[in-house]
């Protein structure tokens, strides 16, 4: 297959928005003349259960919309025990990973027959299965921009920040436009969402230029 | 949905979803009349139409009809009177409709009828993986199969077409990685001026009469001729290929790949170029196109079919190869029936993927190479098949924080162990089908189609003559009581039966997306209807009834209790809008945990609101040994503020803030 193939899975928790991170990422790479792939789960799968997004991204060819195990080029992880579960299935030691570091409880920890993997255990045992693993505060972040809900746009802010897809911000920004923008009532969650992403995006070069 | 579904911009390559896609396909077809009950995987076709209708209200009718089969009988009616048109629904749907689609086929339609079916592998946001082409069959129609977005926004086009030559609709079979999938897509130029006239002459009639089957019959001798020469049916490989893979869907792509991949493996294996290899896609699932198919079996001695669910095209090609074994010599079928596609959990369970056909195409061509299916690898909520390593907590799926439907379930334990009487609960299909695990603590002991719950308890509640006395309970959904428990109430009421329905009444169809019905008000394109209030229903039923608020728990319990111990068919509407709606709808104080007031893992409620209530947005603070609300999850519902015992839970008020404020 194509080297230029680009595998990316977005790995969270049903309610977190992988769906709407994943449609962004997309578009994107559509307008900017790519071909796209992509698979979502909706429906029940979303009440609270894991989530992926699987997305292929090539300049040319066609791909059928599920990445095969071992072969992401990149996890968008948006809660660390599931890009943990992803990675183990999807990750290869070439991986390149972008993690919210911010957990979210299953109902097994809830109830307390499980416990949550110890969070510092679980974040050495992630960064030690990857080329490249980048830590986004996307919580503290998405605060900032005005609502924990942002989380996942200040996640696809970041992933423009990294460079590890060939898109420009600004035309992340247009389809950010096109899905918030459509008219003026619209405006403050478009502003809300561009800042979300800004602030990833900003997060990921600083968090580069330190590493 | 993506806004772009509408440009009305021919030529421009944008990402669509499969269902966008056959939304959009229908607009370039000019479909007039569109009609669905929602469910997944197809929920979001009808949503993109009626934006659509929005657009254009000259040229297009949506609508989200009370059940499939009478959004199906409304389609038909539009194909009688000479316009295009559209249903859309689930696997279960189909199952609904399928009475009047197998009249229909026999009376034979007009104006070109699409049937889009969503089938759902791997049952990803379903209680079953049900596979529709053998309804199709069954109906007599032509089934199409497409593998991708663009393939499925041209194939609704071709399938109006050939509805109208057929007289008779055609069945599109979508799966969830077509409808759910999102890839490139050309759009087309959208057809401009007036819609034709609807009109029913005098000669025009569709009556289902036996004489029909025969003119059926013949219909489908025709489809096998467009099947044969459809570019639909895609294929990559020599003339003559020595193995062919017949790929239905979307695994065609998986297969294009995995052929890629044993290609360069080919030379390690010793397995030569491998460039005998031909891939099918069949796009046509039914007719089969006999003389395409015979004309790459005269040279392949290996078949291998790839397809979703049920060996459908398998076993028709078994029977088409030994029809033709004097011409065709020893061929050999690979498929589910040989074990080659089979995933983890068994042969024909779960949805295909690149890793289960590169194994499936390498365990045919290279036997003995690979070593058995580890996982199945799919993107899924179960967390059985998410191949997870054994150290991490698996995720349940779990009523949305604030949802009404915990604090129900909550009030119906409560008032079950207040009688005692062991009390069951039958369970349906919405969100709240989610009880039958811990999140609604495990409350159900049935859960079929839609409706069956309440036709079950008017059962159940005729059986003291046999010595039956535990209090019954049948739980319904407000969208459910309209599509299938109206008629289980008539039953139940004129047989004087005894049982209690009570109606989730969270004022929307909360699992698929939100979509209106009767008891809301309101139409496909948010158009202004006056809704049928429940109630005016079940006062005609002549049936009591109390409406009750679920986030009041004494009060709902109370209620419960009161009515189980009533004879005869007792309703109860329990009201509160869908957490993911009230949010959206109204800004409701922060619910926080006063650290100071928490009694910590010693008290006696031993951590009740998050270990038993299971609320997600109640979370613990082990390194300070309290409770505490997740802010990124919690949707302010405050119902655990009346649970705690210590009386910890609080609200923020404003004047909390500015007080906090003044101390910082």
């Amino acid at each position: 297959m194509s080297s230029s193939l680009v595998n990316l899975v977005i790995a969270g928790v049903g309610g977190q928005g992988n769906v709407l991170a994943s449609q962004i990422i997309g578009r994107t790479a559509v307008a900017c003349g790519w071909k796209v792939a992509s698979a979502d789960t909706f429906g029940v799968s979303q009440r609270g259960g894991s989530v992926m997004s699987h997305l292929r991204l090539a300049p040319q060819g066609s791909y059928g919309p599920l990445v095969p195990p071992k072969r992401a080029h990149i996890i968008l992880g948006l809660e660390p025990l599931e890009t943990a579960r992803v990675l183990s299935t999807y990750g290869n030691p070439h991986t390149k990973l972008l993690l919210n570091p911010r957990p979210n409880f299953p109902l097994a920890v809830l109830i307390r027959e499980r416990s949550y993997p110890d969070l510092h255990q679980l974040l050495s045992h992630i960064r030690n299965q990857s080329s490249e693993v980048r830590e986004i505060q996307a919580a503290q972040l998405a605060e900032t921009a005005g609502t924990l809900l942002a989380q996942n746009v200040v996640m696809t802010g970041a992933l423009a920040g990294t460079g590890w897809l060939p898109f420009p911000a600004e035309a992340y920004k247009r389809v950010l436009n096109s899905i918030f923008g459509s008219d003026q009532s619209k405006s403050k969650k478009l502003d809300l969402n561009l800042y979300a992403f800004e602030l990833g995006y900003q997060a990921a070069t600083h968090a580069a230029q330190a590493s | 949905m993506n806004a772009e579904v509408l440009l009305d911009d021919a030529g421009r390559e944008v990402l669509l979803t499969g269902n966008e896609a056959v939304a959009r396909g229908a607009l370039e077809a000019g479909v007039n009349y569109a009609a669905s009950y929602p469910g997944s995987p197809t929920a979001e076709i009808l949503e993109a139409l009626a934006q659509a209708q929005k657009l254009y209200p000259d040229r297009l009718y949506t609508e989200w009809s009370v059940n499939e089969k009478v959004a199906m009988e409304g389609a038909a009616a539009a194909s009688f009177a000479g316009l295009r048109s559209l249903t859309i629904m689930k696997c279960d749907g189909l199952n609904v409709a399928f009475d009047f689609l197998t009249s229909l086929g026999l009376s034979g339609t007009r104006g070109g009828m699409v049937i889009a079916v969503g089938d759902d592998p791997s049952a990803h946001s379903s209680a079953k993986e049900e596979d529709s082409r053998y309804l199709g069959r069954l109906a007599h129609l032509a089934i199409w199969e497409p593998a991708d977005s663009q393939q499925a926004k041209e194939m609704v086009k071709a399938a109006f077409d050939l509805s109208e030559q057929m007289g008779q609709p055609v069945m599109l079979r979508l799966t969830t990685r077509v409808c759910h999938a999102a890839t490139n897509a050309t759009l087309g130029p959208l057809p401009k001026g007036p819609a034709p006239q609807a009109i029913i002459a005098p000669t025009d009639k569709f009556i289902t009469w036996i004489e029909g089957h025969k003119a059926q019959e013949e219909r489908l001798l025709g489809a096998v001729q467009v099947a044969n020469r459809s570019n639909f049916n895609r294929y990559l490989g020599p003339d003559q290929p020595e193995i062919l893979v017949v790929a239905c869907g979307p695994s065609f792509h998986y297969a294009h790949e995995a052929v890629e991949e044993l290609r360069a493996k080919a030379e390690d294996w010793g397995l030569g170029s491998l460039n005998g290899i031909g891939i099918l896609q069949l796009a046509t699932a039914w007719p089969l196109p006999e003389e395409l198919l015979l004309g790459y079996l005269k040279s392949a001695r290996q078949v291998i079919v790839l397809e979703e669910i049920e060996p459908f095209v398998e076993d028709y090609l078994l029977g088409l190869v030994a029809r033709n074994s004097s011409t065709l010599g020893q061929t050999v079928v690979y498929g589910k029936h040989s074990g080659h596609v089979a995933s983890s959990n068994g042969i024909g369970l779960g949805e295909l993927n690149p890793e289960l056909v590169y194994r499936a195409i390498a365990k045919a061509i290279a036997p003995g190479a690979l070593a058995p299916v580890a996982s199945t690898a799919t993107p899924s909520s179960k967390p059985s098949e998410a191949g997870e390593q054994p150290s991490f907590p698996g995720r349940d799926l779990a009523f949305c924080a604030g949802c009404p439907h915990r604090a129900s379930f909550w009030a119906l334990r409560s008032a079950l162990e207040l009688d005692g009487r062991r009390g069951i609960i039958l369970g349906d299909i919405g969100c709240y089908s989610l009880a039958k695990g811990r999140t609604g603590f495990n409350a159900f002991q049935t859960m079929h189609a839609m409706g069956s719950g309440a036709g079950i308890a008017s059962g159940l509640g005729q059986l003291w003559r046999f010595g039956f006395s535990q209090p019954v309970v049948a739980v319904v959904g407000d969208s459910t009581f309209y599509h299938a428990v109206v008629p289980a109430l008539i039953n139940g009421r004129y047989t004087q039966s005894n049982f209690l329905c009570i109606i989730l009444d969270n004022q929307t169809t909360a699992m698929t997306g939100h979509q209106p019905h009767p008891g809301t008000g309101g139409g496909a394109a948010g158009d202004p209807l006056p809704p049928v209030p429940m109630e005016q229903i079940i006062s005609g039923l002549g049936l009591p009834f109390t409406i009750l608020d679920p986030f009041d728990i004494p009060k709902a319990t109370a209620g419960i209790y009161a009515a189980l111990q009533q004879p005869g068919v007792q309703i109860l509407i329990l009201r509160q809008t869908c957490a993911l709606i009230a949010t959206k709808r109204e800004i409701r104080p922060e619910v926080y945990v006063d650290p100071d007031l928490c009694r910590g893992y010693n008290c006696s409620c031993f951590n009740f609101c998050s270990r038993v209530f299971a609320c997600p947005g109640n979370i613990w603070d082990d390194q300070r040994g309290v409770a505490s609300i997740d802010q990124s999850v919690c949707n302010r519902c405050g119902v655990c503020i009346s649970l705690c015992p210590a009386g910890a839970i609080k609200t923020r008020t404003e004047e909390d803030v500015s007080h906090e404020q003044l101390a910082s």
